[in-house]
This record gives structure tokens, sequence and C-alpha cells, in this order.
């Protein structure tokens, strides 16, 4: 079943750029985070479509950092509750509102819901109440920024942790250099629940706006994994982060596709480098810009070097045997 | 007034009263012996007999989370657990209460695993004291019937703003059969009015930002005003109470004084307990004891001055505590009770006794020779005391 995506062109950029941000300034997040950049261009597709809008935000970094009170940097309705949780909280106050509509307690209109999560309480301790939240298909887009580790409470491995990446609990050890696993997919479990279900990078903000506003848009449960850099838990200097986004995509290692019912399509670069393989970056390229993967490049882990290639390219194949290319 | 009175189980008349009050939604999880309540309002729900959205969680833990999601809206919110579901959802009932969510949740009071057991146990509430919810225990179907109700009208009042549980003992309560003087649609309406505030909600108007981050230069504070409305509580509960007795007939206060006023000796409990220390007070009566029993209906606020009172002149009290702890000084209801009476003159020594854990029954005769054994312990003058009652050596 086929997800559309609307075309978002520069000139909308241009357009929605003059509609005032969401998550303004004089928040506390890292110069250089990927979070903010990807909260940014979320809120303001969300925008763009001229709903009103509410947002819950999962425990972590851009929760702590936009709103240390008395302060907030968020211009909308916006709701923290837990970490583990922000699927449940959401569906009680759709479903709130639902029935306050029908009892003609509250007016009626279409309202969006988006729910922020970062990789640690999405792949990891959140992950239930995703499931069960999407199982029950209430009418929101969930979306997991995806920085590879639990960066809020100091680099800590998550589910969401490449193979070989060193944080402070898969450090690169004489006998274990760094995450032993690959990242769980999740992505595709989400796909499993039925749901329209996006990749998207902040390096690519047509692309995930598109997404976005095709999430929203569509009635029920949609899920978007962005990928957001992190250049503190990463490790590379805070002006690189849309670089190593990019790296990202040109290796393969996080491809772009929108999937609904078992249709698989590519966008935007992935699209090309499927169509163009010539063009496809070595993954080493990707991992040497950032220090998280620095000791995979002392000679006595060459060989990890290799396996991480070869489960890059073995996930692409089968990517785009999905997308039929 | 016409009283119309139905056959009903504790449960049952968790989910009859709650479908009275037509939440905006219920969210919940179902766990023996609370089932029965989510079973009849999904009857309820599925049968378009309420406006209720109900959200069939995946997990206690999600269930309050909907929940404080969907008061936060400013949505009417009820949902029921028990132990470990009541455990599980341990982490959100300080959110609830900490974001000043008026929920209602109703407990089927159960042991906690380990052994895992199914049956009556009020530990499971007792140890969500600190938890800045009002805590109420019921000692009848008819009791859980009318705590549903009016746990409402407290939670949801502007003084309070906080959320509220009360308890009724699993099987003993919740599966048990009996008489409930029921109310009409109109006599609840009138007494909890369809009214939503949608001021400081969760709503597309305002831009408004809920859960933030609080560090030490304001947490204090707002735990400080948490502290506040559970002191206000306290006189909210009482006059809730007196306006539902009014309106229903039946008389409810935050404690029950039965037989008090000349006893020398008292037993003290909560929950389905309560009939039992009455039935034992009514034969040593009959055997010319001066002896009667204080039922704690109101758990959380404490009602500290009430306790005091009904207890002043009485030699020894009896503390019936169907709740485990262990370590502890005393009995859980018994230390409470004790800080109540500390230091202020004309107040019984204090004998708590653990009992019934696990569904186990306490029998009227264990209950006699409780009040012998407490007797026995005032007399050589033991001034504290803990016991535990009715298991094998």
């Amino acid at each position: 079943m086929t997800i559309q995506l609307p075309k978002v062109s520069v000139k909308d950029l241009q357009e929605w750029s003059k509609l005032g941000e969401v998550l303004t300034s004089g928040h506390r997040l890292c110069a250089g985070c990927g979070a903010g950049i990807m909260a940014r261009q979320v809120t303001l597709a969300a925008k763009a479509l001229g709903d009103p809008f509410m947002l819950v935000n999962a425990t972590g970094c851009l929760e702590v950092a936009t709103t240390i009170y008395p302060y907030t940097a968020w211009d909308a309705p916006w709701l923290h509750n837990a970490f583990e949780n922000a699927p449940a909280t959401a569906s009680g106050a759709i479903e709130a509102m639902k029935a306050m509509q029908r009892k003609g307690l509250m007016r009626e209109r279409e309202v969006h819901m988006i729910v922020f999560g970062g990789d640690g309480s999405s792949f990891d301790i959140g992950l239930q109440s995703l499931s069960g939240a999407v199982e029950r298909g209430h009418d929101f887009l969930y979306i997991c920024y995806d920085n590879g580790a639990y960066m809020n409470t100091g680099i800590q491995r998550s589910g969401g942790t490449p193979q070989g990446a060193a944080t402070t609990t898969s450090p690169p050890g004489s006998v274990i250099p760094g995450k032993i696993r690959w990242q769980k997919p999740l992505a595709a479990i989400l796909a499993a629940h039925d749901i329209p279900t996006f990749t998207a990078s902040p390096a690519y903000p047509r692309d995930l706006m598109a997404k976005v506003q095709a999430g929203l848009k569509h009635d029920g449960s949609a899920f978007l994994l962005v990928d957001s850099p992190c250049n503190l838990g990463q490790r590379y200097s805070p002006d690189q982060s849309i670089e190593v986004a990019k790296l990202a995509v040109k290796t393969c290692f996080f491809p772009l596709y929108s999937t609904y019912k078992d249709e698989w399509i590519l966008s935007g670069v992935s699209l090309r480098l499927a169509k163009n393989p010539e063009k496809k970056l070595p993954v080493e390229d990707f991992l040497k810009v950032q220090g998280r993967f620095r000791h995979l490049f002392k000679p006595e882990w060459k060989k990890k070097l290799v396996e991480i290639q070869e489960a890059v390219d073995e996930r692409w194949e089968r990517l785009l045997k999905k997308t039929e290319f | 007034m016409s009283r119309e009175v139905k056959g009903m189980t504790g449960d049952e008349a968790v989910a009859w009263a709650a479908k009275l009050v037509n939440p905006d939604v219920v969210a919940a999880y179902p766990i023996t012996p609370q089932t029965i309540i989510v079973e009849r309002y999904s009857d309820f729900v599925n049968n378009g007999e309420v406006d209720t959205s109900f959200i069939p969680v995946e997990s206690e833990h999600s269930a309050m989370s909907a929940c404080v999601g969907a008061s936060l809206t400013g949505a009417r919110v009820f949902t029921a657990s028990a132990s470990a579901g009541l455990a599980l959802m341990y982490e959100i009932l300080y959110v609830a209460s900490g974001m000043r969510c008026p929920i209602v949740l109703a407990i089927a009071n159960r042991a906690f695993s380990a052994p895992i057991n199914i049956h009556g146990e009020c530990t499971d509430q007792v140890v969500c004291r600190d938890t800045s919810w009002v805590s109420l225990f019921g000692e009848s179907a008819q009791e859980a019937y009318d705590e549903t109700i009016l746990s409402f009208k407290i939670a949801e009042h502007p003084d309070v703003m906080l959320p509220a549980m009360f308890g009724i003992e699993g099987f003993i309560v919740t599966h048990a059969l009996e008489r409930v003087e029921t109310l009409s649609k109109q006599q609840v309406e009138d007494f909890l009015p369809e009214y939503r505030s949608t001021k400081y909600r969760f709503n597309p108007d305002e831009k408004m930002t809920f859960g933030s981050l609080v560090l030490q230069d304001y947490y204090m504070e707002i735990k400080r005003q948490q502290e506040e409305a559970m002191q206000r509580a306290y006189t909210v509960t009482k006059d809730v109470m007196a306006e539902f007795s009014e309106m229903s007939g039946r008389k409810m206060e935050i404690i029950e004084e039965y037989q008090l006023e000349d006893a020398d000796y008292a037993f003290v409990s909560y929950g389905a307990t309560a009939g039992n220390a009455k039935a034992v007070v009514d034969r040593l009566r009959n055997k010319g004891e001066k002896v009667g029993a204080l039922k704690i209906r109101l758990y959380r606020p404490f009602p500290s001055l009430d306790v005091q009172e009904a207890l002043s002149g009485v030699k020894a009290a009896s503390i019936l505590d169907r709740s485990a702890t262990f370590g502890s000084p005393g009995t859980i209801m018994q230390t409470d009770i004790a800080t109540a009476l500390y230091g202020k003159e004309n107040v019984p020594t204090l004998h708590g006794y653990i009992n019934g854990l696990g569904g186990r029954v306490l029998t009227l005769p264990e209950i006699e020779d409780i009040y012998e054994k407490t007797k026995d312990y005032h007399d050589v003058g033991m001034t504290m005391t803990t016991d535990w009652i009715g298991y094998r050596t």
C-alpha cells in the first residue's frame, strides 16, 4: 500500500521559515545537536499543515534541555510524563479529547499529535508502550530521534548503538572493542505493525518534512526514525553534524525509505544510490569522522571494520530487495 | 427517599458506580481480582451505555501513563488495579500527583508476589502512602460503590486536585455478592456535575509546557504545595462525605466509631476486617466486656485528630492489620496511630496484629483471642507490642 509523500520544494521551505519557530532560541541543547535541528524541522512541517498540533516528549535530551523550569523553549502545547511511556501518555490525551468532544465539552476539530522519544526510550525502555499504542491505533506520529546511545545520561549503550561504537558501557576494551551487537531494526519492527513507517535525516530537510506531513496526515499511528547526530556522544566537532548525517546516508549506513504494508520505497539520496550503486561510499568514510569508532582503526581491530562494511552491505542489499531494486 | 437495592459483588459495585460517573477516559489493564471492574466497564462501553473512551492498554504502567495524559487534557479519568499492577504503576503514581491529576483509582487489594498469590491483603495500597494520593478503604460492596463516586469529588475539588485511590479487599469484597443501595443517574450528576476545566490543561489552544525539568531551585516548593493540598484534602473529604451522606441517606465518615463511647478496649481496623471486628464487639459486649471498634476509612491524609479523639480514654487498642511489613517498629497502621497519639493524654497502649496475609481468614475466635492477648499485654504494662496472628509455626 503506497504512502504518498508530499513534494516539499525549496520555495516551500522559504515560505514555511516565516511561520515562526516552535522550538525557540534559548534552549540548552548542545551546540551542533541533531535533535534540535530535527525538532525544528518536524515542528515547522507540522505548522505548515495549518491544523493545531500538540507535542508529547519522552524523558531525554530534547526534554531536559528545553524545559528547565521556570523556562520553556516550546511555543506549542507540550507534555512530558516519563521516560518509557510517551506513547501511552499521548494515547490518553488523544482519547480524552475525543471523549470530551463527544460530550460537547471540547470543540471538535483536527488536532495532530507528535510524540518525540530518543533511541533509549524508543528502542529499549519504551518499546512496549510504543508497540501497545500503535497496536491500539491512536492517531499520532511517533518520532524517534536516534543518536545511538543514552546521550542524556552520559553516553551509555542502547539498543540503537551501532556495532563497534564506543560508549561508557561498551568501552573500547582490550578484549571487546565497543558495542558487540548491531542495532535493533526498530523501523522494521514498527513497520511490522502495519503502520506507515519512515526513516529520515536532518541533513535532508525536505525529505524529512515530507515524511512528517505524510505521517501526520495519516489517520492512525505512524512512525518516523530520524538519524540524529550527536557531537558529544559520537565525538566529532559541533560544526560537522550535518556532514556526519549525510555520510550516514551516503554510505547506506542509514538509508532513507518509507514503508507501509510491505511496500518499501527509497527516497532522496538512497534512491539515487540504488540507481547508481557506484556512488555508494565505503562505511569507513562515516566511521572515521567519529571518535566513537576511532579504536576500530587500530591494526588489531581491522577485522571489525570489514565486518561492519559487510553488515552494512548485507542490510542494504536486503532493503534493495524489498524495494525491488 | 426511595432506595433501589441490587445484589452486586464489590467489583461490580465499582463498575456500576463508575458507569453513573461516566468518566471521559478509562485506561486499564486486567489483573485478578480487579478484572470484573474492567470487564463490566467494557460491556458498558461496547453497548454504548457510556460516552467513555476505554483504552485497553498493554500494561498497568501504560494504564497510569494514559490516565496522566488524559487527566492533563482536563478529562475525568478512572482506572483500577491491584497488587503487581499497582506496583508497576508506582513510578507514575508520583507523576500523577506531582502534576496534580485528579485521577480515581480503584484497588482490589491483593497480596504481593513472591510467592505469587491472588487473594486479599492491603499491603499493595498502604505502601502507596507516600505517593501524595488521597487513600480510602472500603469495608463492603456498598462502600466500594459509594467511594467510587465520592472519590471523584474529593480528587477534583479545587482545593485538592490530587489523585485518589480506594481499596476493597480481593475476593473478600471484590467477589462477594452483597446488598447494595444504588443511586440514580440524576443523583450522581447533581453530586458530581459534568464540568471540565480546560484552564492550565494540555489542549490545542494553550501553548503551555507540562512536565518540566524542575531542579533544586523550585522542586521543593512544588512538593510543599502537594503537602498543603493533602492537608486541605482532610477537610474536603469530611465535607464531601457529609454531602454524600445527605444525598444518599447513608452515613459516611472518614472514621467509623462503633460502641467506643464507654469502651476500655478497642479494635482498630480498616477494610473488610472492620466487619468482623464489629461482630466480635457484639459478642464481647454480650459477655459484659466494655469494648468497641474503630474503622479507619480515610488512610491518607491520615485523620490523626479523629483517631486521637476516638481512642481517648481507651486503655488498650488492638490494631488488626492485613498488611505485611518486615523489620518495622510496628504494623503499618500501628506506626501511623502511634505517631498520631505520641505525647497525648489518655491514649491507649497499642497492640498491632499482622494477620490475614494472602487471603488467610481471620476468624472471630481469633479476634477474641487477640482481645485477651491485648488485655494481658496491657495488664503487665506493655505499651507497644506487635504480633503475627494465624500462621503455622
